[in-house]
């Protein structure tokens, strides 16, 4: 009898707390259909631009499944380094030359498959197909699974460490009173937010340092730029979920609340950061993507470390980023006008 | 003693939603006076001190502190608040505690170790100042609450149930040291639901569901409704026949 006491203690509480009890549905479904979304997209199609190919074999390219353009040298070069297209295949005196984009070692070996399957069936007398010639624009053909998606993930856990520990501390300000103690004192409101956004800033810039510094050179992920330009993106990211975090907390009641947050704010992130090829999903859903800083900050992150770029290829992405902190930090002095007018 | 008002509210109404939590209230705080506010939980008590300190803002009618009317960022120095709950950083030491809180309100280097002192001394938890918050008791974090709200020697001290779980003893002694506080010239404003703490402020204001059913001095209270006890005269302004 006391077990069944407890029982329905326990389902009581969940009714009271209608938000827990609605996430624990929804949440899971919410997760799962988009990974459907993602996952189910039709297959993918190899984007690949042809110079001086015969147009009998762009046929037989298109018939494979390629999406094939035709290009001058230099439109090619230019299309492959701005990830227009996946790789370039070209005939130097009857010798087919393949230069791969390479970021991404999972795309490659598709590539790679289909051209084998494609030659083979030009000669099939041969029996071999004529041995081809690769290059690739970014990394190499020893590039780990890790080396792609290792800047996606530090990128990522800085992210999620950074807006729980910054919410939770923010929540607890307010459910401890001490938020009431500060918003008594002459302190005004965007001193607070600046307060925290500085004081975090110093312990998440040492979180950043520390995660790249890690991966980079004890874990030896693959760094081809500059290990500056990955602690400023980073940095700028974590400020992004340090804004989001203290923002969100004013919609949560308690630490079970803020947690609640986790399904509907991070984990959906991770689907647009680059993990996931979004090349074949919904155009809606891609749209959705450009909301999600990690996003940004996840592109920024392989551009320097897989493709070795600069400040302008990933400018971009840093200004979205500052600018996404700084509308959030707007919002947040704002959304303190709930507890002092003034 | 020129009666200078400190504190003043003008037909003061808070409505939440539909719940009307406080309805026309007009009172006032003179300089160098304790006025308590006596009533029981949920009156509405917490709801008037917080618009008096300047975080809560009237849905009606004005709130004036030093003839500013309230929220004025201006006048937050010169307001001391202690909140119902102790509001404590539990991870810090209570000097880093005070320390924080002073620099909140611009005192520093030996004006702020001297406030410190000064502050520590009054709550009686001097020997405790390196310790860290979490490790003190119930009545301890009180008391330290309390000298946060002193620091900055502010002009009106706005106290939400100070000497809730704080033993008799010490109660005594930090309800001489408001006496002290106001003839200095800081009117105090404290709310209470402990009657026999009622009898030692100068003036009342007896509070009832959101409305203030009386206001004077105990001993006029007492006198008016032919009571003997400041319980009884709440009793009979509620109107309950006792």
């Amino acid at each position: 009898m006391r077990v069944r006491a407890l029982v329905i203690r326990i389902l009581k509480q969940f009714f009271h707390d209608k938000r827990t009890l609605a996430l624990m549905i929804v949440a899971p479904m919410i997760i799962l259909w988009m990974m459907s979304l993602v996952f189910n997209g039709s297959t993918y199609e190899p984007k690949i631009g042809t110079v001086n190919v015969p147009t009998e074999l762009n046929q037989k390219l298109k018939d494979q499944g390629a999406i094939v353009t035709v290009y001058d040298a230099n439109a090619a070069e230019q299309a492959l380094w701005d990830e227009k297209i996946d790789a370039i295949i070209r005939f130097d005196n009857g010798a087919p030359q393949v230069k791969l984009e390479g970021s991404d070692p999972s795309k490659n070996k598709m590539i790679l498959l289909l051209l084998q399957k494609v030659m083979q069936q030009q000669n099939p007398a041969a029996g071999q197909a004529p041995a081809l010639n690769i290059t690739y624009l970014h990394g190499s053909e020893n590039m780990a699974s890790f080396d792609n998606f290792g800047p996606v993930l530090i990128g990522f856990f800085s992210f999620f460490f950074v807006f729980l520990i910054s919410g939770v501390s923010f929540l607890r300000e307010r459910t401890g009173g001490t938020l009431e103690r500060l918003l008594a004192s002459p302190l005004r409101r965007w001193e607070i937010v600046i307060g925290y956004v500085l004081g975090y800033g110093i312990f998440t810039m040492f979180q950043a340092s520390l995660i790249a510094w890690f991966a980079i050179h004890i874990l030896g992920i693959m760094m081809a730029g500059s290990f500056w330009y990955v602690l400023l993106i980073t940095l700028l990211l974590s400020m992004t979920a340090l804004t989001l975090g203290t923002f969100l907390s004013s919609f949560a009641n308690n630490e079970l609340q803020m947690f609640q947050f986790i399904p509907l704010v991070v984990v959906p992130q991770v689907f647009f950061s680059g993990l996931f090829s979004l090349d074949n999903v919904a155009d809606w859903l891609r749209w959705l993507g450009k909301i999600a800083p990690l996003s940004y900050g996840a592109d920024a992150l392989r551009d320097v470390m897989i493709r070795g770029k600069g400040w302008s290829d990933i400018a971009f992405n840093v200004y979205v980023l500052i600018g996404i902190s700084v509308a959030i930090i707007i919002a947040n002095v704002f959304a303190l006008r709930k507890h002092r007018k003034i | 003693m020129a009666m200078e008002q400190c504190v003043r509210l003008e037909n003061v109404g808070r409505r939440f939603g539909n719940t009307e939590v406080l309805k026309e209230i007009t009172m006032s705080v003179q300089r160098s006076e304790i006025f308590g506010l006596l009533g029981p939980s949920g009156a509405g008590k917490t709801t008037l001190v917080k618009m008096i300190a300047g975080i809560d803002t009237a849905t009606s009618g004005q709130v004036y502190v030093l003839d500013q009317k309230m929220p004025k960022l201006g006048m937050f120095s010169k307001i001391g608040y202690m909140a119902q709950s102790d509001a404590l950083y539990m991870e810090l030491t209570a000097q880093e505690n005070l320390q924080f809180f002073a620099s909140l309100y611009g005192l520093r280097g030996s004006k702020m170790r001297q406030r410190i002192e000064a502050v520590m001394d009054i709550v009686g938890l001097s020997s405790f100042l390196k310790k860290q918050v979490s490790t003190y008791s119930g009545g301890m974090k009180r008391r330290l609450s309390l000298a946060i709200a002193l620091l900055h020697e502010p002009e009106i001290l706005i106290l939400d149930e100070p000497t809730v779980g704080i033993d008799p003893v010490l109660r005594q002694s930090i309800w001489k040291e408001f006496e002290q506080l106001s003839q200095s010239g800081t009117a105090i404003l404290v709310t209470t639901h402990v009657m026999d703490e009622a009898d030692k402020c100068h003036r009342l204001g007896m509070i009832r569901g959101g409305k203030l059913i009386a206001t004077g001095t105990p001993e006029a209270l007492k006198q008016e409704t032919g009571s003997e006890t400041i319980e009884q005269a709440f009793l009979h302004f509620g109107g309950v026949q006792a």
